[in-house]
């Protein structure tokens, strides 16, 4: 490693060396200066744009042509008039892209310096300006209007019969949900969540669940800072001194004679602080630990205050506001959408901001903790006819997380399987009932 | 100001905190050069788990040590060093390195002032910079690493420390270093809008100035108008992240904690970022663009075309800059309503900078070109502005941007449109005024090496990711190669890296060509690229007052190259109107 370095160093300076070699001989050159540019470096500069011109637009076709089918055709029905949408406007920017750099490119070398020349006096042309004023504003309402009616219908809202799925992201995986046999999602909230209720499903037993988890998270963490033997040993010297204290005070006060109900009530908890010292089940923490240990007790404290809030509310809408989540089914690792239907994603996060991106499907949508957001798609080509047409057996929809949300961003996925009607129904069917799971 | 003092500086008051804006146009320079290395070294080190995913490289544990175990790189350090690159390369290199050097050193000599308005406060924008930059760098060796949630940090990712490692005391230590820099950039601007108002001299209306002057005087009024706004939305998440509000947090359960904070929303951080975020963008932009206007004028040996209409079209950006912040936001869930009025005023953008664009390319017709590197660099600016604003058109569609929304598509289209033409921009402005900073020259011949190195690689690394973004590919993914739908485009992220490291290697050029040229560099002439500008009638060797005599009168505008009423290719801003002469 040091040798490495060394080499590094010593090669570097080697370079130093060249370089102010170089860069002696160049600035000595017929004792020329450096603003002066010769003709020769006119004519090579200026041959270089035009090399430069053709090795660029020699690479850019290059990679259309290796590149241009960056995906398979559009799995969705929005994604269709995306893509075509899509087109358009690449076509327009190369279009511009090729004429624009070409005149520049070109300007460059056609006008490069001549010093028997001068160069036009052309300090404005209202005609002109005007021109390139106009044609770029009228070629961009097109695009706004075109581009604005595709997205207000990709917006729009998700019609009456469209199947509603609910994606959930937590770091680092996404968990599916489907609204059961009565078509409808159980409320949730964040304060249930626990690792047999990933989603904060609530119901009764939810509740009850998550508080009998917290009571024994609160309990534990007392137990600990109760037996903490720093603190006993603390409070025991200070027992020790009021107890005491009234025999080894001279006197001149008398705020320390203590009443013998409350002398008989610190000698209890003595014998308390003895007894648990001597049975050896102290713990032993730094004084930061034990801080932030008393401290997660309050948080946790507050945390069951609102488990307790939450189940005096009136939740539902109709029918038992309990059991509308009992029939809710969460799906982990893949899930599935029935070709042909209209499929309303909500989407929810438990931490951080998350985002759904399936690129099969052109589709996006951020996750936002405190904030459900939506993003309606309809199937059109099921995985099996794709991996058909594209002739790869092992294809798969692919749902990705595409905002940076931590450590294993890059790996938060979930496959998408897009079946028949039929299919679809089967499969649904064989998926566990949440509250079954449970039980 | 007359008979400036004779009395021998010290040290200190002159190359360390002192009030002379040429001296600390060179401090910032300088510091931004520092500054991108630092950044762009780490976009190499990234680059390399990019383009070679998990292979291990040893320079990588050489450099990192710990953050890359047996040479791979670890996947936070991986995000701390996506972040700061972006972080250090956005503001601290292309802001406050550009708009502060040339700012600074243009906008006394080219309007013909002694100093700027206030010499004491041009001071403390520097030294705020200096320590934001301090404290920049020392996040990156605290426990848990640097800030890591990206450039952006959005919360509650940058909130809660349990989120990542990176949002512990790194993410402090960025919003703290940020704080710093606004007052920085706040001071500086105040400072620039005074002195471009109030200290121009004799003759030297608005409508004469040289149009760097014009682009940093809009500069640093969106500056005013927009970081107030960052620093509100970093003051916040501090006390999200310290007092126990929720401002931007909401029903989160993290940690196997369900989190007191309600009712927040992160979104709201989201518009406050961009409210200063978009704007950004331009305020990086345009100080390049208006020292491209300067620069290619003047070796074109032609006015700019449509003055005026440069001018307008600068106005019209900054003002629009304000009003197309969400169009970052098209997929947070916002209304779909409220996303179409930011399509139609972004795409608004594209007009007047079409308007520039083509205007550039006028000026170039019918020169007589003089192949500088700073021309050539220039005429770069030109090309990646065009391809890298192009393919904003695909991004500002919305409809369109879900389908490419934080994929490599995007970080393509910004380095270009952004990074690349203010990179440029800045090399533009240090080719063609480093002999006002320095009295010197720097060589030609290595210029020419450099620009062509840079320009070839520059778009070698940024154009091919538009297509490894077109198939689908995240930005900031640690390692996309196990996706079996990217393979198609997976082949370019090693032909990226590649570039990547030969441009950077590149530098090495323009460095040595800086340094060594501030030593010695060909003493420099009066004015040697026989330009208009005020700055050429001072001496070249730096006085405080920077004209010896009395100040210069402006009898013209700045363009006058190629004047048929004249026999030279230029006319002095000072030289009086001929007989018969109609001003511009």
């Amino acid at each position: 490693m040091k040798l490495l370095i060394l080499l590094v160093i010593v090669v570097g300076v080697i370079a130093v060396a060249q370089l102010a070699k170089i860069y002696q001989l160049s600035a000595r050159l017929r004792g020329h200066r450096e603003e002066e540019i010769s003709e020769a470096d006119t004519k090579l500069q200026g041959s270089l744009w035009i090399v430069f011109m053709f090795v660029f637009f020699g690479m850019t076709i290059w990679q259309f042509v290796r590149y241009g089918d960056y995906l398979p055709p559009s799995a969705s029905l929005h994604g269709k008039s995306v893509d075509t949408l899509m087109n358009y406007n690449l076509a327009l920017i190369i279009f511009v892209f090729f004429v624009v750099n070409t005149l520049l490119f070109v300007f460059a070398y056609k006008y490069r310096y001549n010093k028997n020349r001068k160069a036009k006096f052309f300090p404005h042309d209202t005609r002109l300006e005007l021109i390139w004023t106009v044609i770029p504003s009228i070629v961009l309402a097109v695009i706004i209007i075109y581009g604005l009616q595709t997205w207000t219908v990709m917006t729009g809202p998700a019609s009456a019969d469209a199947i509603r799925i609910e994606l959930y992201s937590k770091q680092f995986d996404w968990t599916a949900r489907y609204s059961g046999d009565n078509d409808e999602f159980g409320a949730t909230d964040f304060n249930l969540i626990t690792s047999s209720n990933p989603l904060g499903i609530v119901t009764q037993e939810g509740i009850d669940a998550a508080l009998v988890k917290i009571d024994g998270k609160i309990s534990k963490l007392n137990n600990e800072l109760k037996s903490e033997k720093g603190h006993l040993l603390a409070e025991k010297k200070e027992l020790e001194s009021a107890l005491h204290g009234g025999e080894h005070s001279h006197g001149d006060h008398d705020n320390h004679e203590i009443s013998a109900e409350k002398k008989a009530h610190l000698t209890n908890r003595l014998q308390l602080i003895d007894d648990v010292l001597e049975s050896g089940k102290t713990t032993i923490l730094s004084e930061a630990a034990y801080e932030a240990k008393s401290d997660k007790v309050y948080r946790l404290e507050r945390h069951r205050q609102r488990i307790l809030e939450l189940s005096s509310y009136e939740l539902g809408r109709g029918i038992d506001p309990w059991s509308v989540g009992k029939d809710d089914k969460i799906v982990k690792g893949e899930f599935h959408i029935p070709l042909g239907r209209e499929i309303e994603f909500v989407f929810r996060s438990r931490d951080v901001i998350h985002s759904a991106l399936m690129p099969h499907f052109r589709a996006q949508m951020n996750t936002v903790p405190g904030l459900p957001t939506r993003f309606k798609v309809t199937p059109v080509i099921t995985t099996d006819s794709m991996r058909t047409i594209l002739d790869d057996p092992n294809f798969n929809y692919i749902l990705l997380c595409n905002k940076i949300c931590g450590s294993a961003h890059f790996n938060m996925k979930m496959d998408i399987v897009v079946d028949t009607e039929a299919e679809y129904d089967e499969w649904l069917n064989n998926q566990k009932v949440y509250i079954s799971e449970k039980n | 100001m007359e008979g400036h003092s004779h009395h021998k500086e010290s040290f200190v008051s002159k190359y360390i905190f002192t009030h002379d804006h040429k001296m600390i146009s060179k401090q910032f320079l300088i510091t931004a050069i520092v500054m991108g290395v630092t950044g762009v070294t780490m976009s190499v080190l990234f680059r390399l788990q990019l383009g070679w995913p998990g292979e291990s490289f040893v320079i990588l544990e050489t450099f990192l040590g710990k953050w890359a175990p047996g040479g791979v790189l670890d996947r936070n350090a991986y995000l701390a060093l996506v972040t700061i690159h972006g972080t250090i390369m956005v503001f601290f290199v292309l802001t406050a390195g550009l708009s502060g050097t040339f700012s600074n050193l243009l906008i006394p000599l080219q309007i013909g002032a002694r100093d700027m308005a206030s010499g004491f406060l041009n001071m403390l924008s520097y030294w705020f910079f200096a320590i934001s930059c301090v404290i920049m760098i020392f996040s990156l060796f605290v426990e848990g690493g640097a800030a890591s949630a990206g450039w952006t940090v959005y919360p509650p990712l940058s909130a809660l420390p349990q989120a990542m490692p990176g949002s512990g005391m790194g993410m402090t230590l960025w919003l703290l270093s940020m704080t710093l820099f606004v007052v920085s950039s706040l001071l500086g601007s105040l400072n620039y809008i005074v002195t471009i108002i109030n200290l121009r001299t004799k003759g030297l209306s608005m409508t004469r100035l040289p149009l760097t002057i014009w682009a940093f005087l809009i500069t640093a009024i969106v500056g005013v108008l927009s970081f107030p706004v960052l620093v509100s939305a970093v003051v916040l998440l501090m006390m999200d992240r310290m007092m126990g509000t929720a401002f931007f947090l909401s029903d989160i359960f993290i940690g196997g904690e369900a989190l007191d904070a309600t009712g927040g929303s992160p979104i709201l951080y989201q518009h406050l970022f961009w409210f200063l975020g978009h704007p950004e963008v331009y305020i990086v932009l345009l100080p390049a663009l208006g020292i491209s206007s300067e620069v290619i004028s003047t070796n074109s040996r032609k006015p700019i075309f449509g003055y005026k209409a440069m001018i307008g079209s600068m106005m019209a950006i900054g003002f629009l800059s304000f009003i197309v912040w969400a169009h970052h936001m098209f997929v947070t869930g916002m209304n779909p309503f409220l996303g179409s009025v930011f399509v139609f005023t972004t795409l608004l953008i594209a007009i007047p900078s079409a308007v520039k664009a083509f205007n550039y390319i006028t000026t170039l017709w019918k020169g007589n070109i003089r192949f500088t590197p700073a021309m050539l660099f220039s005429i770069a600016l030109v090309s990646t502005f065009l391809t890298g604003g192009l393919t904003g058109i695909i991004l500002a569609d919305s409809a369109l941007d879900v389908t490419v929304h934080d994929t490599y598509f995007v970080v393509g289209h910004f380095h270009i449109v952004m990074g690349l033409s203010a990179i440029f921009g800045m090399f533009s402005g240090v080719y063609h005024w480093f002999s006002k900073m320095f009295g010197r020259m720097m060589n030609t011949k290595m210029g020419y090496a450099h620009f062509w190195i840079t320009l070839v690689c520059g778009y070698g690394v940024f154009f091919p990711m538009h297509f490894v973004g077109l198939a689908g590919a995240p930005r900031r993914y640690y390692d996309s190669s196990h996706f079996d739908f990217l393979d198609k485009v997976m082949d370019l992220q090693p032909i990226i890296s590649t570039f990547a490291i030969i441009g950077s290697l590149a530098q090495l050029i323009f460095l040595f060509n800086f340094f060594y040229s501030i030593f010695r560099g060909q003493k420099a002439v009066q004015n040697p690229w026989k330009a208009n500008t005020l700055e050429w009638t001072t001496p070249v060797e730096h006085i405080h007052g920077n004209w010896p005599g009395a100040l210069p009168e402006v009898h013209r505008w700045a363009y006058d190259y190629s004047n048929p009423a004249h026999d030279e290719d230029f006319v002095l801003q000072t030289t009086p109107l001929k007989d018969g002469e109609v001003a511009h």
